[in-house]
């Protein structure tokens, strides 16, 4: 098992250099002179060439690409040149609104897309199975846009059960917090829940079929201990993943949901920066959000080796 | 002796593309309690499907027909939590398979105390106990390590002992063993089928052995059925059966078995041709077209099981073989 973590945890370093190249590259070559872009039109070619000079500009790519990696590795991200916060700091104001609505949105989709994918698997090719899928694949087409503005629509605006808009940090007012989360949690959660439920469904059909189920039948053992103890575990290894990746996506903010309930996120700071030319942030946060993905990836290998032995014990 | 189990007319089709497959036509068998019966017959025959149709562990589409009354009970219409607190407790089943049988994810100790615990007033560490003397029963050394194990840490052979000691773990009244050597080594075989036989002595219960190899049954089994094109077609105690066999299919599985004794590079006399398709019953008698013996009638008729001279033989044929088989079959 160590062994395992120890392998994982290597092949994670080639990943995050890669990553860090990407993410510096990407912010290069975007078109257009950043120092030009600091200074204005109004900007005399000295000033210009002394900006460049100043932040390095006018060193070639690969060596800016070392000393821009010397300083992440030393904790340093680097400075916004317009707010004079440093990514750090910006990213750590922004995360706990992005990581908040990221694990309300996965907690719905799971609690909703587990027991529904179980229950249509117990009874495959059923009237439920039938429907539920259905509706997974209605539900999985409409824009997350229209299920935002629908939900507005219902719940803030007619019925007057929660705020349309808005946040409150949760360290001031808790129950507030969580009111304001709830509306695009649930967004977010509906285009969720269709895929949980669908990979879900299908590894758990597969499963039941497999002989240790028919087994558990015959050993006389109750229909929810078979479900839920002999088929449930071995067939949540796609499951694991699709929630990992989802997990790595919102981690990213969400930009559209973000942007309609009012939310500072991680999705907002990155088109805010993207609209100011606000390299350094940019990057910054491309490069931690990337990191957070690569982690989460990690904790989902970990979890495979959790749910099948034969992984912990290097079989398969 | 009692009745354990009484197979009455029983039928099983299942649905396919291609028309409805007949896979069980017409069964009637019957077990004593403590005794065990041998079921023989190549793939497809329909052996599998009828042990399925015991344990009605049949496919959902399938369709039964007939009655399998089991300690005075017909399970075909039992209701399913009368059937579930049978199941394990008094009517028990080994697979062909070890490897895919167990579950991958649980330990042994899981899956044997599961079993005990749903049918036995037993508390957690009762239940430990017990699995402890099952598996030190099945021959499984260590056995207080294996239960923190998973199977695939065991080998075959090993998984085969673990999915017996399951089967025995609630004393049942019936052990199906379904194929119980088939995927294991050969130097395994023999020791899983002596202990099947030596457990069944110790725990007088009844037993049916489902197999291909007539080897299999021969000294172990007190009565054996030979299943053709989902028909038994012949049915013996087991001692008359290999003193004289009638249905030249019995003749032709025995022939099929090589033999020891055999010089090298001697051709083995395989069973020519394939079963028919299940789902285009033949009018005469399904083995006629591979059959030396056939003749006129045999592809007009099926042949009825009918008593043989010998107490409690039957078979469906209408030219018997009449020598005695074994000799230079």
């Amino acid at each position: 098992m160590l062994n395992f973590v120890v392998r994982r945890l290597l092949a994670m370093l080639p990943v995050l250099l890669a990553v860090s190249l990407l993410t510096f590259l990407i912010a290069s070559l975007l078109p257009g002179d950043l120092a030009l872009v600091i200074l204005g039109d109004q900007a005399t070619p000295e000033n210009v060439a002394a900006l460049r000079r100043d932040m390095g500009l006018d060193q070639p790519l690969w060596w800016r690409y070392l000393s821009w990696l010397g300083h992440v590795l030393q904790g340093d991200l680097g400075r916004s040149y317009r707010t004079g916060q440093t990514v750090l700091q910006a990213v750590a104001e922004r995360i706990p609104v992005s990581l908040q609505l990221m694990l309300m949105a996965e907690f719905i989709g799971l609690v909703i897309g587990v027991p529904v994918a179980i229950a249509c698997a117990a009874r495959a090719g059923g009237a439920f199975d039938r429907f539920m899928t259905g509706s997974a694949f209605a539900i999985l087409s409409m824009p997350s846009f229209l299920v935002a503005i629908l939900l507005i629509y219902l719940f803030a605006l007619e019925l007057h059960w929660l705020p349309a808009t808005g946040y409150v940090p949760f360290t001031e007012e808790p129950l507030n917090n969580l009111r304001f989360f709830v509306l695009p949690a649930l967004t977010l959660a509906l285009a969720e829940w269709p895929g949980i439920m669908r990979v879900l469904r299908s590894d758990m059909i597969a499963t039941l079929q497999e002989d240790y189920i028919a087994l558990a039948k015959a050993k006389g053992l109750k229909p929810a201990r078979i479900l839920f103890v002999h088929a449930l575990k071995p067939s949540s290894l796609t499951l694991v993943t699709v929630t990992g990746i989802n997990i790595g996506r919102l981690l990213g903010g969400t930009l559209i949901v973000e942007s309609i309930f009012a939310l500072p996120g991680i999705g907002r700071l990155l088109v805010g920066a993207i609209y100011t030319r606000d390299l350094v942030i940019l990057q910054g946060v491309v490069l931690l959000v990337a990191c957070g993905f690569v982690i989460v990836n990690f904790i989902v290998d970990m979890l495979y080796a959790v749910l099948d032995p034969r992984i912990r014990h290097g079989h398969a | 002796m009692s009745t354990l189990l009484t197979i009455a007319d029983v039928v099983v089709e299942l649905p396919t593309p291609r028309g409805n497959l007949r896979a069980v036509d017409h069964v009637d068998l019957s077990l004593e309690a403590g005794r065990t019966l041998g079921i023989v017959g190549e793939s497809g025959c329909g052996k599998t499907m009828l042990s399925r149709a015991v344990l009605q562990l049949l496919p959902k589409k399938a369709k039964l027909t007939g009655r399998v009354m089991f300690d005075g009970q017909d399970l075909a219409r039992l209701a399913p939590e009368s059937l579930r607190r049978l199941r394990g407790r008094d009517l028990a089943v080994v697979f062909q398979d070890p490897m895919t049988s167990l579950n991958p994810v649980l330990t042994i100790g899981t899956q044997l105390m599961e079993t005990i615990q749903e049918h036995l007033e037993l508390d957690a560490s009762a239940a430990m106990a017990r699995s402890i003397e099952l598996l030190t029963a099945v021959g499984i050394p260590a056995p207080e390590q294996r239960l923190a194990q998973y199977p695939h840490q065991c080998s075959g052979g090993m998984r085969q002992r673990i999915a017996i000691a399951i089967a025995l773990s609630c004393e049942p009244k019936l052990l199906i063993a379904d194929e119980p050597t088939t995927a294991l080594d050969v130097t395994i075989q023999a020791q899983i089928l002596d202990l099947l036989a030596r457990e069944q002595r110790r725990r007088h219960m009844a037993m049916i052995i489902i197999t291909h190899d007539l080897g299999v049954v021969a000294g172990r089994a007190d009565e054996v059925a030979v299943m053709y094109a989902g028909r038994v077609v012949e049915r013996a105690p087991t001692q008359a059966l290999f003193k004289r066999m009638h249905m030249p299919y019995t003749e032709a599985l025995l022939a099929a078995i090589p033999k020891l004794d055999a010089a090298p590079h001697t051709p083995l006399p395989a069973i020519s041709g394939r079963p028919p398709d299940p789902t285009r019953p033949l009018r005469g008698c399904s083995f006629a077209p591979r059959c030396r013996y056939a003749a006129g009638r045999c592809h007009e008729a099926k042949p009825a099981l009918t008593s043989a001279e010998t107490p409690g033989h039957l078979y469906a044929c209408f030219h018997p073989i009449q020598m005695a088989a074994g000799v230079d079959a």
